[in-house]
């Protein structure tokens, strides 16, 4: 056997040739086309809506309830639109969000703070770390009473309930994340030469990514949850935001409203989630955690 | 210790083991991982370890990366830079693309950006893989990861490589063209490898030198140089001779704990 079967490349005898050859065997392309992905995605969607809004006419047409208590789409989409072109519901909106911003906002800080310190000191991981996840099972509502006690019926104790409520799971998406970091990463970023505080930033904050963001999606329904209950609770404080304008509808026995409310916080909730939903597939997938066969 | 001695001394070997013990555990429950190793590994020169599962290679790889200390012993490397280690696992960041793996040791070392963009561009051609700088590791085969992390390795310029069974979960075609791929490599840069397997034909077809070891506790029972002209081939005769003769020896070794 004189002949090699050994490809002659640039460098003399070398495997180039080969090597590549056998690249392109192993990688096969997957082609996908973007119209059809977004296609696939939004059907169900629209369907879903459609059926929705099919069994609500269906029940008015029945006339399970009185109109008064269960209007028709079509009448709630008209009140929807008239409430559009009002200021209240914009300024509304706008009490709301801020209040989730800056109740998720200082959740974060905690949350990750509180995270790493468990995450890092044995000593309180056994005294605090079991108390993080007893506070996840208490439901949030079950924290106002107490919380109007302490601050009264204020913006303070809706930022309480609210900060109770994602704080937690914000701080277990940062235990579990350090919790679960292969070692192999560990080693192999310090044998790259990674120590220190450039092992924290380059090696275990990125590798704990993944399960930081599903705490931060955990902790974001968890606090928009808080946040509408305290909303419908704690009414009247000047400007009434999107819950309070909830409660006043149904005090006012304005059903239309109060649907026409509900879709307003359905969709603002479905946002959130959608731009979260976003971002955890988009690390997932660089991560390589999801198969793009099925994706 | 090693440190001065390092200083102190400017010899051709690249790294000196004299009477390294290493013992995990304490008490009743101690296991003696390696006892008294002894070895020298010259400037340039290609060594396999070989041994059965249980033999300390991968500890006595770890004591010389400087990942752990031995018990007793001496270890006195022959150059300042420490040795790199690369695994049988390519160990490449998920979150990183193929050239930000590469990148990455460079960065830790303080390489300015342009250098660094150079250099990585440079160490994907090595290992072939140029064109796939952008995609990240869970999209390539395992035999072109495993070339990732060996040019990942080579990046950070270290004279000597430790290497754990680097090859082992490939398949045998692949394995084939990463020995010419090392062998080309290891020539070029004029590299100190110490190289760990428990597949003897690979380390026939690789060494300069193969060290057989013994298992618990891991002692060296054999040492043979290899004069086959390089290049070699895993299938040459030759080749097939002194692995089957080293094989013999590894079974002897094996049988003995079998009594």
């Amino acid at each position: 056997m004189a002949a090699d079967t050994r490809t002659l490349g640039p460098k003399g005898w070398g495997a180039g040739g080969t090597l590549s050859g056998l690249d392109a065997l192993e990688l096969a392309e997957r082609p996908r086309s973007r119209a059809r992905g977004v296609w696939s995605v939004m059907w169900p969607k629209l369907a879903a809506v459609g059926i929705a809004l099919l069994v609500w006419q269906i029940a008015v047409w029945l006339e399970w309830k009185p109109s008064y208590a269960l209007p028709g789409p079509a009448r709630v989409l008209d009140e929807l639109a008239l409430r559009a072109q009002h200021s209240e519901l914009w300024d509304g909106i706008l009490i709301t969000a801020r209040r989730a911003a800056m109740g998720y906002g200082f959740s974060l800080a905690l949350g990750v703070t509180l995270g790493l310190a468990v995450a890092r000191i044995k000593v309180l991981r056994v005294a605090i770390g079991s108390m993080i996840t007893a506070l996840q099972t208490m439901p949030s509502i079950a924290w106002f009473p107490l919380a109007i006690l302490l601050f009264q019926m204020s913006e303070q104790a809706i930022f309480f309930v609210v900060v109770l409520g994602a704080a937690p799971s914000i701080a277990n998406g940062v235990i579990a994340g350090i919790d679960y970091l292969p070692p192999l990463f560990l080693r192999a970023g310090r044998n790259l030469g990674a120590r220190g505080f450039k092992l924290y930033w380059y090696i275990i904050a990125p590798a704990a990514l993944p399960s930081f963001v599903s705490g931060l999606k955990q902790g974001w329904a968890f606090s928009w949850r808080s946040l509408m209950a305290g909303e419908l609770i704690i009414v009247g404080l000047g400007k009434t935001s999107i819950g309070g304008q909830l409660t006043f509808a149904r005090e006012f026995g304005d059903a239309p409203g109060v649907i026409a409310i509900m879709i307003v916080i359905l969709t603002f909730g479905l946002l959130v989630d959608f731009v979260f939903g976003k971002a955890d597939r988009a690390i997932r997938s660089r991560w390589g955690l999801i198969d793009p066969a099925t994706s | 210790m090693t440190l001065l001695e390092s200083a102190q001394s400017v010899t051709a070997d690249a790294v000196t083991l004299s009477g390294v013990t290493k013992v995990f555990g304490r008490g009743g429950a101690a296991v003696l991982a390696l006892d008294g190793l002894s070895l020298d590994v010259k400037r340039g020169e290609f060594v396999c370890l070989v041994g059965a599962s249980g033999c300390g290679k991968s500890t006595l790889l770890n004591l010389v990366a400087g990942l752990d200390r031995p018990t007793s012993g001496r270890i006195a490397l022959g150059q300042d830079r420490a040795p790199t280690l690369m695994f049988q696992d390519p160990a490449l960041f998920p979150w990183l693309s193929v050239a930000s793996n590469v990148e990455l040791p460079l960065k830790l070392l303080g390489v300015p950006k342009p250098e660094r963009r150079r250099r990585v561009a440079e160490l994907l051609e090595l290992v072939h893989l140029g064109e796939f700088a952008k995609r990240q590791p869970h999209e390539l085969s395992g035999g072109m990861r495993q070339r990732v992390a060996l040019a990942r390795t080579l990046g950070q310029d270290s004279p000597m490589l430790l290497m754990d069974e680097p090859f082992g979960a490939l398949d045998a075609m692949t394995r084939d063209l990463l020995h010419d791929e090392l062998e080309r490599i290891w020539q070029a840069r004029e590299l100190t490898i110490l190289f760990v397997t428990h597949n003897v034909r690979e380390a026939a077809r690789l060494a300069d030198r193969i060290v057989l070891l013994s298992s618990r506790p891991g002692r060296i029972i054999y040492e043979t140089g290899v004069h086959i002209p390089r290049p070699r081939r895993i299938d040459s005769p030759e080749v097939a001779t002194l692995a089957a003769d080293i094989t013999d020896r590894l079974r002897k070794e094996v049988g003995r704990h079998g009594r």
